[in-house]
């Protein structure tokens, strides 16, 4: 079940700095949206704030709305143990957990919370998951095996595995092939394509081509200068910011002018 | 066999500018040669003074070193001849540092294995006034205090460490830490005084329990404790608690199916290191527990026998059998030498066998 997420006037800080600021967005359900900007523009951060990754780092506060198919993200009665659930993240440098076969880390999301579960159950949502993030036939005779033990590129697919293993709504991503080669990269945009039918992505991208390969939107974070806040600079059809943005700074960074 | 790598290199007299000049070296063995007969002279000359131990190792370690530099300096030149000098330096402080630790294993192991034998491990001294008699009550009072203590201090140490790295903040998390320093330097006596006045308070005068010793011994590995699973914990990289939390997991089961899982290796190390270093405190024990000659192996009923206890009072307080006594308080002193360093046989082993694993 994919969502639709309405953010609106979000302002997002570590402690009293202010990373990100006002920003208006509405992702599509069913899409892969992705974001791109220059570093320490705040991508990371948006995103985060997303699924109230944010708010773990001490000191860290968000002002503004996000709402997911009517419910307020940062209502008060919202907990951000349940939006996890509901959003799932995979992150920069895969993170596999160390302790865990391959097996269990596809179902860490279960087992972390006690979730009781039948022997043929477990062996099923496995199977489901590593098929959905394709890395079934790589893995299947070495599920209990370490998780640490697979190459990058597979360890990636492992944690979006694990990701939507919960079966979350909403996928967010960071730069989730920054750290892999062409080939385990590739293998990973396919993985996206086949994943927005089931999904609502986000991803945050440094690689104009794989953006302009993936997404169906494409949001530009731009900031004046250090130790100003990032903003949202212009959010349209991945086609139109990449042959005709409406503002020059796109158009600069796309075309290489910046900085 | 062929001849091309057995070739010698050749010293030319003006090598070609721009080469790598093949360099002279000293043969193999002549720098230590040098040292020896360094130290060699070193000892002759303490012997002119009248000998002494002390003044031939002073003067055997400078003129060592001394001719470790001259002899190179002449031959390989200035970088290698300082090179060598360093060497010897530091082989000489290391060499130093192991004489302590050597003479010490060489005199318990030579007075020790005297009584290491079947009848220590199996009698008690309870109606022992002269030779025979045993340290087994004292051994097993030794374990039941020291396990008793890590029943105490693990909890305690453990969820402290956890309070600090997961959940502390602010105020309470520093005046936590500075304490946990502050405890970390009470000397042992102050321990067993504490243990002792508060037994005393609830249970009046001239009570001793192995509970007692127990809680001393707490007061001292608690902040070990605290101190090194706070370092463990720290080690476990963030990334995974954020990979809990993504996947819905609430911070405290991420904090004991995640962290603690990762870091099991690390924490029992850790614990089995502050046990050691607790098992073989006297002073505590001494004005807490006591001493009896008999089994007693109930902390809370009255005195207990204790190694390091056993072996203070055979040594200070030898009846009529002199060398009886001595004897045992060496073999205790070695039993606690052993209890020790199987601990950190264990330890090690511990952090072997729970490391997370990497391999394919
Ligand atoms: N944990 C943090 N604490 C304080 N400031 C942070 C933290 N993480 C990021 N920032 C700041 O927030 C801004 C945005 O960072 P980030 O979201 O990581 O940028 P991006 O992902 O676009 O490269 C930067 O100025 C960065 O210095
Ligand atoms: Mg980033």
């Amino acid at each position: 079940m994919a969502k639709r997420i309405e953010v609106s006037d979000l302002n997002i800080y570590y402690g009293n700095f202010l990373a990100v600021e006002g920003v208006n967005v509405s992702i599509e359900p069913r899409s892969i949206t992705a974001l791109i900007g220059p570093s320490g523009c705040g991508k990371s951060t948006f995103l985060r704030s997303l699924n109230r990754m944010h708010e773990v780092i001490p000191g860290a506060r968000v002002e503004g709305k996000v709402v997911m198919d009517g419910q307020d993200l940062y209502g008060s009665d919202t907990d951000p143990v349940d939006v996890r659930r509901q959003i799932g993240m995979v992150f920069q440098r895969p993170n596999p957990f160390p302790t865990m076969s391959i097996y269990d880390n596809v179902i860490a999301g279960n087992r972390l919370n006690s979730k009781k579960m039948k022997k043929s159950e477990a062996d099923d949502l496995v199977e489901r998951s590593l098929r959905g993030a394709n890395l079934w036939n790589e893995v299947k005779d070495r599920l209990d095996r370490p998780g640490s033990g697979l190459s990058g590129g597979q360890q990636q697919r492992l944690c979006i595995a694990r990701a939507i293993a919960v079966e979350p709504d909403v996928l967010l991503m960071d730069e989730p092939c920054s750290a892999l080669d062409p080939i385990s990269t590739l293998a990973i945009e396919d993985l996206m394509a086949e994943l927005k039918d089931r999904f609502t992505i986000v991803i945050v991208t440094h690689n104009m081509q794989q953006a302009a390969r993936v997404s169906t939107s494409t949001g530009f974070f731009n900031l004046n200068g250090v130790g100003q806040p990032g903003r949202l600079i212009e959010f349209n059809p991945t086609e139109k910011i990449f042959s005709n943005p409406d503002q020059k700074a796109t158009e600069d960074y796309i075309s290489g002018r910046f900085g | 066999m062929s001849t091309e790598t057995q070739s010698p290199v050749r010293v030319t007299k003006e090598p070609p500018s721009g080469s790598i000049r093949p360099r002279r070296r000293l043969p193999r063995f002549a720098a230590l040669g040098l040292y020896v007969a360094g130290i060699a002279l070193g000892a002759l000359l303490s012997a002119l003074t009248g000998f002494s131990i002390a003044l031939t190792v002073i003067y055997g370690a400078i003129l060592g070193a001394l001719a470790v530099y001259v002899g190179s300096r002449v031959v390989e030149g200035r970088r290698k001849a300082t090179d060598r000098l360093v060497t010897a330096l530091v082989t000489t402080a290391f060499a130093v540092a192991m004489v302590p630790l050597v003479s010490l294993v060489y005199t318990v192991l030579d007075k020790g294995l005297a009584r290491f034998d079947g009848a220590f491990f199996s009698n008690s001294m309870f109606r022992v006034v002269g030779e025979g008699g045993g340290a087994y009550h004292a051994i097993l009072g030794t374990v039941v205090i020291t396990a008793l203590a890590a029943v105490i201090s693990v909890p305690i140490g453990l969820l402290t460490a956890i309070y600090l790295v997961e959940y502390g903040s602010g105020r309470l998390k520093r005046a936590i830490t500075f304490f946990v320093d502050v405890m970390t330097g009470i000397p042992s006596i102050v321990a067993g005084l504490f243990a002792f006045a508060l037994f005393t308070l609830v249970f009046g005068n001239d009570v001793r329990l192995g509970v007692m010793g127990a809680v001393a011994l707490s007061v001292l590995m608690i902040p070990v404790v605290v101190r090194s699973c706070e370092e463990v914990l720290k080690l476990v990289p963030n990334e995974l608690r954020e990979a809990s939390y993504a996947l819905g997991v609430p911070k405290w089961r991420t904090v004991v199916k995640v962290v603690l899982p990762t870091a099991v290796a690390g924490l029992g190390t850790g614990i089995t290191l502050a046990v050691a270093r607790v098992v073989g405190e006297t002073a505590p024990l001494l004005v807490t527990v006591g001493l009896i000659t008999g089994t007693n192996l109930n902390p809370f009923d009255g005195r207990m026998a204790t190694l390091p206890v056993f072996a203070f009072y055979q040594l200070t307080q030898p009846g009529t059998a002199t060398q009886a006594f001595l004897d045992r308080a060496w073999t205790a002193a070695l039993v606690l030498i052993i209890l020790v360093m199987v601990l950190n046989v264990v330890a090690r082993l511990i952090s072997r066998l729970f490391a997370p694993k990497t391999g394919r």
